[in-house]
């Protein structure tokens, strides 16, 4: 068991200063502990988006979960809580890749051609009758999905799982990465394009639509 | 009342995922508002972006392994 998080927590102070014992503190652990686990799954559903490693993603979990309580005085309204957690998360896992010198944020210069799926299959005639594009989205499998996510380059997923996944700004994610926010913009466009591209790919092999596959490093 | 400068389809394809992600100025938006009142094959493409965006934010949780919860569990009992 990796026990970084175990020796973060048992290094941190008692939440705001207080005395562990106290009522005001009880209070806040019952909540923290209620939440932790009400958004267990979705944080380790995040993780391993992230990390793509079971183990990975069960050490960036605790971590956060670490970091949140130890950082817990410092959040204001506690309704925030869900998204001010999934952001400890986010910036722990771009810390951790930057520690490792796996550095998220690495460029990707190539030419990522626009690859769009509506482009494949918008009928115009068939408006009233049929939405064979928005079908084919419905009908692809959560698999399916968290396979081309996962296919997708490190500095692109460190853009899409933020903003499509988890709905922060571009300014936020541009803040977390410690890049420009058109870097985001670009590396957003280039990420879903190629995102569309996999999940066409996978719909052509699962015999979900009928057409040509789409080339990975060229125009569509 | 002078009319708004019109929007291209061109143009609301090139800033459709940004307008989606409300990324985007206002008078720009308010044109593509517009436009896509009134065009259908943009409008469906940006019901297309938006079902797809909806799918992304609504895939399934993974199921964590009994010993991450067990590790939280000492963790938490611990704070």
């Amino acid at each position: 068991m990796d026990q970084r998080a175990t020796t973060s927590w048992q290094r941190a102070p008692p939440a705001g200063g207080r005395p562990p014992c106290s009522a005001e503190d009880a209070v806040l652990r019952t909540f923290f502990c209620a939440a932790v686990e009400a958004l267990t799954d979705r944080l380790y559903g995040t993780a391993l988006r992230f990390t793509r490693n079971p183990a990975a993603a069960e050490d960036l979990v605790a971590e956060t979960v670490a970091k949140a309580w130890m950082h817990l005085p410092q959040l204001e309204d506690r309704v925030c809580f869900e998204k001010w957690i999934f952001r400890i998360l986010a910036n722990t896992f771009f810390s951790q890749c930057r520690h490792a010198r796996e550095d998220p944020v690495d460029p990707c210069d190539g030419d990522d051609a626009g690859f769009s799926i509506f482009d494949r299959l918008h009928q115009p005639f068939l408006l009233w009758w049929g939405n064979p594009e928005q079908e084919l989205i419905h009908k692809l499998l959560c698999e399916d999905i968290d396979h081309a996510l996962a296919a997708l380059p490190d500095c692109y997923r460190a853009v899409v799982i933020p903003v499509d996944l988890l709905g922060y700004s571009y300014a936020e994610v541009a803040e977390m990465l410690a890049v420009p926010v058109g870097t985001v913009r670009s590396r957003l466009n280039r990420a879903r394009a190629q995102l569309q591209r996999a999940l066409w790919n996978q719909a052509l092999a699962a015999g979900l639509v009928h057409g040509t596959p789409a080339k990975e490093d060229a125009h569509d | 009342m002078t009319e708004p400068d019109r929007i291209r389809c061109e143009e609301v394809v090139a800033h459709l995922l940004e307008f989606l992600d409300g990324e985007i100025d206002i008078g720009r938006r308010e044109r593509i508002e517009q436009h896509l009142a009134e065009c259908r094959g943009c409008y469906s493409r940006a019901e297309f972006e938006r079902v797809l965006r909806q799918r992304l934010r609504t895939l399934d949780d993974a199921s964590p392994p009994d010993s991450l919860r067990r590790r939280l569990k000492s963790l938490l009992d611990a704070f």
